[in-house]
């Protein structure tokens, strides 16, 4: 089954190479459609049957939505276009990547959004996942300390149209003063520890999620809760079902 | 008529030992532009060079020998050229061994980085090969001269990276294989003078141009390289040396702030930093010098920093001592109790000594001179062997990079710091009432802190401790856990002294004899695995968890020395079935890697043994030759899987008398090419006075009885005079592997030789089935290393030197003469 879907899937987006060559691009827009919606069913079937640690059988049917509205293969290196819906990290240049989509779906849909969220991101990267942090909430602010990276982000959101979603290239150690507090912070970007200036600007009730591993292979998401009372309590959380112990006791 | 006259033994020296130093160099390059575990592979997999090599002249023998002096001058100078451009083309690869599960390209990838690898060992053994069957009645003599050469090149390249930068030593290694070029002519009498030197002067100048060329073009993945994208990063200085490439980085604008495993709780920041990255990842940092002490608070931020407020320890002692941001934890804290206690520190790498020491004393505040602190150059273990002191704090600190060590990428690396003997040896050399505290990262699902654990209480018990219990406590934040082990029992007031430290910093208590532990925790886990794991691992079900737990958390011990292997079999297709679902962080590479390798050099080794074959019949069948292929093939394979069964196992045997894995490593490899080099040489001069089969017979019941002797007696003897200076320990491990080199030199040469004499068609075949050999014996004896360990390693080589005894290869006996 796996194998079929992967196979469709392939099928799908070798065709988009082929038409898009063709320059049959109305067409072309109806397969990035297809092979993105076949994305989406693979999502939502690895879900179900991980049932995540989150001990959830579903995300968030908005942000299985919104994963279908962003054009992930505008946010890949024209090599790549033909894996861009594909369920795996892909390189984007300067050393960087763009996460699974099954990853992004899972921290995006940890961050509970609400329609009047503000969310802050460190590491912009390619913008994908501010892209979709824009269509879950009402502003986005990101900040990338690669420089071409982060021009290039901004511009790729720009021209997407992604109006409530702020772009800055600096450093993130100490979050963004002007817009905090956040109902939401999201760290893509290394760093030895959490700096203190973002757990600050977190509202209280707010989160923050931190994918810990490199830059292919996540190994854990922290999860940092910041609750009503100001106390501040850490998740870590496998991105997989994985129980460590056979459950013979 | 060539046939009479002295074989080109020094061209031959010369190219092996550039061939060994080629294949050292590898692993140091290869370390730098990618990671260790995939070297491993690859370089693993590029010495079956020798397999293609006998493979190719099986089948071509004829034609090739008729053109001898051209082909074995050819093979050298192309030795030469391909070692640099291989290596310069195979960095040009996009290989990026992350992606090799989503990416089937990156196969592709790797198995051209392999072929161009192999290229200079094709080369090398050609050579070689070709000069066996030209000089047929010299075999004895010319593997000697290869051996020691090899021998000897082991430890020039050792030398000349401790003053060159490894792409330079490469070059030198392309020079050496020129050089070869004209000594051989010379040897071999070539009288087309104009010719050699046209040749010599252009591949001189290609070789100055390649060297102008030759840049290291790491893996845009590796830390340095990302830093280094950040403005205003700069590298302020490199050094190299064999223990890494040492880069010195200042980031201007944005500052390094690292302190990993930072309590959640902290508002502090770390003071500037300079960054130190080891063959461009590992991380750690030189602090500016603190204008006042408190600025230094954030280190008191660490799970690491326990053990200080449980006593004023008057002496510590500091392993790994990095760049000195754990020699300014405990100043800090002897500061703050207005203390002036002894700082001991030691560090493996002499070359982070002087630079953190004296080449940026200045930035640090002169660190280590600090009254108190006292620097040693080495191993942790050899320093206390030495050094009858003991301490009130034994600390050591997260010693490897997190993402490296949470994917499973120092499986491979023998480590002698976290063996239940190493931390009998630490508790022996702490006070009663001293501390030995353990930091590492938390991985998901827990690995190392309770496999620690586990080494813990089984250290404790083997020390005859009632109750290991009492002296341990686990404490963890959301990124590192910290194991106390205490000479005694925690006493209540230490607890709740733990408590405190942990309620003010967000760390919550894992483990605490006899306590209750809190029952809300502040980093929390889908299952209290810490909690159940150690508790489970004190009780009487200790050996069921451990069955049950789907990581290998069994204590390492120093003849299975591998701490960070925790894959088990029964777990892989699990995790392989989630690969898709982010369950890919699940699988540890080093092992898998080390399994991949194993495979793929057993599948090309019967390609390259059987291939021959079809050809073979050909040439053998009308002449004397009676030998029975198969005994051929069981004779070589079984010898070249022993002798390096057997360098490998005492390799590690004596890093545990050495204690340094860099000297032991040049030390035993050296000593054990040089004098089997010698064996093969000498039974060239017995073989007047004794027959083949009786030299065979003498020089394996040699083996067999110093092997099971040093298997007996090497342990104790090793205790016994572990006070001894280095430079004594040095000369005694060449006298002790002398005899048994000496003699594992000999069934070699002696079974070729045969071969040479009654089925000369079969000597390039032996000697691919040989370089087979060796390769699979390299990855199977870490296999079995990690599951049997050395011993058995040991064991099975002389069993297989046993066996070779019933496998020579030479016509059966005729009962007349």
């Amino acid at each position: 089954m796996k194998l079929l879907t992967t196979a469709a899937g392939m099928f799908s987006t070798l065709l988009i190479v082929i038409s898009s060559g063709a320059g049959i691009l109305a067409h072309a827009a109806d397969l990035t459609e297809q092979a993105r919606l076949e994305m989406i069913r693979n999502i939502e079937q690895d879900v179900r049957e991980t049932s995540l640690e989150l001990n959830k059988s579903e995300l968030d049917p908005r942000v299985m939505k919104a994963l279908s509205r962003v054009p992930r293969h505008e946010f890949v290196p024209a090599d790549e276009k033909q894996n861009a819906y594909e369920n795996r990290p892909l390189p984007i240049g300067h050393g960087q990547t763009i996460s699974q989509p099954y990853i992004v779906a899972v921290m995006t849909d940890m961050l509970n959004l609400e329609p009047d969220s503000r969310v802050l991101e460190l590491g912009t990267g390619s913008g994908y996942q501010a892209a979709i942090l824009g269509e879950l909430a009402s502003k986005v602010y990101t900040i990338e300390i690669v420089e071409p990276l982060g021009l290039q982000a901004k511009e790729r959101l720009q021209r997407l149209g992604y109006d409530n979603v702020t772009t800055k290239v600096g450093d993130g150690y100490y979050g963004w003063e002007e817009h905090a507090p956040f109902d939401a912070i999201i760290v893509t970007a290394a760093a030895s520890h959490i700096p203190p200036p973002l757990i600050k600007q977190l509202k209280p009730g707010g989160r923050m999620v931190i994918p810990v591993g490199s830059r292919f292979m996540m190994q854990q998401l922290l999860v940092v809760d910041k609750r009503e009372d100001n106390k501040i309590v850490s998740k870590q959380v496998l991105p997989v079902v994985f129980v460590p112990v056979t459950g013979k006791h | 008529m060539r046939k009479h006259q002295r074989p080109p033994y020094l061209s031959i020296a010369l190219i092996s030992g550039a061939a060994l130093a080629y294949e050292v160099l590898l692993m140091r390059l290869f370390s730098i532009i990618q990671w260790h575990h995939f070297s491993y592979m690859i370089i693993g997999l590029a010495l079956l060079g020798y397999g293609f090599s006998g493979a190719i002249i099986s089948v071509f023998q004829g034609w090739l020998l008729q053109r001898f002096t051209l082909v074995f001058l050819g093979s050298l100078l192309l030795f030469g050229l391909t070692s640099v451009t291989g290596f310069m083309a195979a960095q040009a690869m996009p290989f990026n061994a992350e992606l090799i599960l989503w990416d089937y390209q990156q196969v592709i990838y790797l198995l051209i980085i392999f072929l161009l690898l192999s290229l200079p060992f094709f080369f090398a053994a050609s050579a070689i090969c070709l000069a066996f069957m030209q000089y047929r009645q010299q075999v004895s003599r010319i593997y000697g001269w290869d051996l020691a050469g090899a021998g000897l090149g082991s430890l020039i390249v050792i030398g000349l990276l401790f003053v060159a930068f490894p792409q330079n030593a490469l070059i030198t290694v392309g020079a050496a294989g020129i050089v070869s070029l004209l000594i051989a002519s010379v040897e071999l009498g070539v009288k087309q003078y104009r010719s050699v030197s046209l040749i010599l002067l252009v591949s001189a100048l290609v070789l100055s141009l390649l060297a102008v060329n030759l840049e290291l073009n790491m893996s845009p993945y590796k830390s340095l390289p990302q830093t280094l994208r950040v403005d205003g990063t700069e590298v302020v200085e490199q050094d190299s040396s064999p223990f890494g490439l040492i880069s010195i980085i200042d980031s201007r604008i944005v500052p390094f702030r690292h302190a990993p495993g930072l309590s959640l709780a902290s508002t502090a920041e770390p003071l500037p930093q300079l960054g130190i990255f080891t063959d461009g990842d590992n991380m750690t940092v030189i602090t500016k010098a603190a204008e006042d002490t408190s600025q230094l608070v954030y280190l008191d931020q660490l799970t690491s920093a326990l053990p200080y407020h449980l006593a004023d320890p008057a002496s510590v002692l500091i392993v790994g001592a990095g760049g000195g941001a754990d020699i300014l934890q405990a100043l800090y804290h002897s500061n703050n109790n207005k203390t002036s206690a002894a700082i001991d520190a030691v560090e493996l790498n002499p070359q982070l000594i002087e630079i953190v020491g004296s080449r940026y004393s200045e930035f640090n505040g002169d660190l280590f001179q600090h009254p108190g602190v006292q620097i040693y150059a080495g191993d942790v273990r050899g320093f206390l062997t030495q050094n009858q002191k003991k301490y009130d704090l034994i600390q050591i600190s997260l010693m490897d990079a997190f993402n490296a060590s949470a994917s499973g990428l120092y499986a491979l690396n023998e480590d002698y710091l976290y063996t239940i003997e190493a931390l009998k040896h630490y508790l022996n050399h702490i006070v009663p009432g001293g501390i030995l505290s353990l930091t590492r990262w938390i991985k998901m699902p827990p690995r190392d802190t309770l496999k620690l654990f586990a080494t813990a209480v089984e250290a404790l018990r083997q020390m005859g401790v009632e109750n290991p219990s009492e002296g341990l406590i686990l404490i963890r934040s959301w990124q590192t856990s910290t194991l106390l082990v205490k000479n005694g029992a925690f006493s209540s007031e230490n607890i709740k002294n733990i408590r405190e430290f942990s309620d003010e910093r967000s760390f919550d208590v894992d483990f605490a004899a006899g306590f209750p532990l809190a029952e809300e925790s502040y980093n929390l886990m889908a299952k209290p695995w810490f909690q159940e794991g150690t508790a489970a691992l004190l009780s009487d079900k200790q050996d069921q968890y451990l069955d049950e737990y789907k990581f290998n958390l069994r204590p390492a011990i120093d003849d299975r020395p591998y701490f960070h292997h925790f894959t088990k079999w029964s777990s892989l297709p699990e995790m392989f079935k989630l690969r898709d679902r982010g369950g890919m962080s699940l699988i540890e590479w080093g092992y898998i890697v080390l399994v991949m390798t194993l495979i793929v050099a057993a599948v090309l080794s019967v390609i390259l043994i059987a291939l021959p074959l079809l050809a073979l019949p050909r040439c053998s069948d009308k002449g004397k030759a009676a030998i029975s292929k198969t005994r051929v093939i069981l004779y070589f394979l079984a010898i070249g899987i022993a002798f390096l069964f057997m360098e490998i196992a005492f390799m590690q045997k004596f890093i545990l008398f050495l204690h340094h894995p860099l000297y032991s490593f040049a030390v035993t490899l050296a000593a054990f090419l040089v004098f089997a080099g010698i064996g093969s040489y000498l039974s060239a001069n017995m073989a007047h006075y004794y027959s083949r089969r009786n030299l065979l017979l003498g020089s394996v019941a040699g083996i067999l009885l110093f092997g099971i002797s040093y298997i007996l007696l090497l342990d104790s003897l090793f205790i016994w005079i572990s006070d001894t200076p280095i430079l004594l320990k040095i000369l005694l491990t060449v006298v002790l592997v002398a005899p048994l080199a000496l003699l594992m030199g000999m069934p070699f040469p002696l079974a070729l030789s045969s071969l040479a004499d009654h089925a000369e068609a079969l000597v390039p075949w032996a000697w691919g089935i040989n370089g087979c050999a060796s390769v699979i014996s390299a990855s199977l004896a870490t296999l079995l290393a990690i599951h049997f360990g050395f011993s058995t390693v040991i064991m099975l080589a002389l069993a297989l030197y046993a066996g070779i005894v019933f496998m020579y290869p030479a016509p059966p006996r005729v009962v007349t003469s």
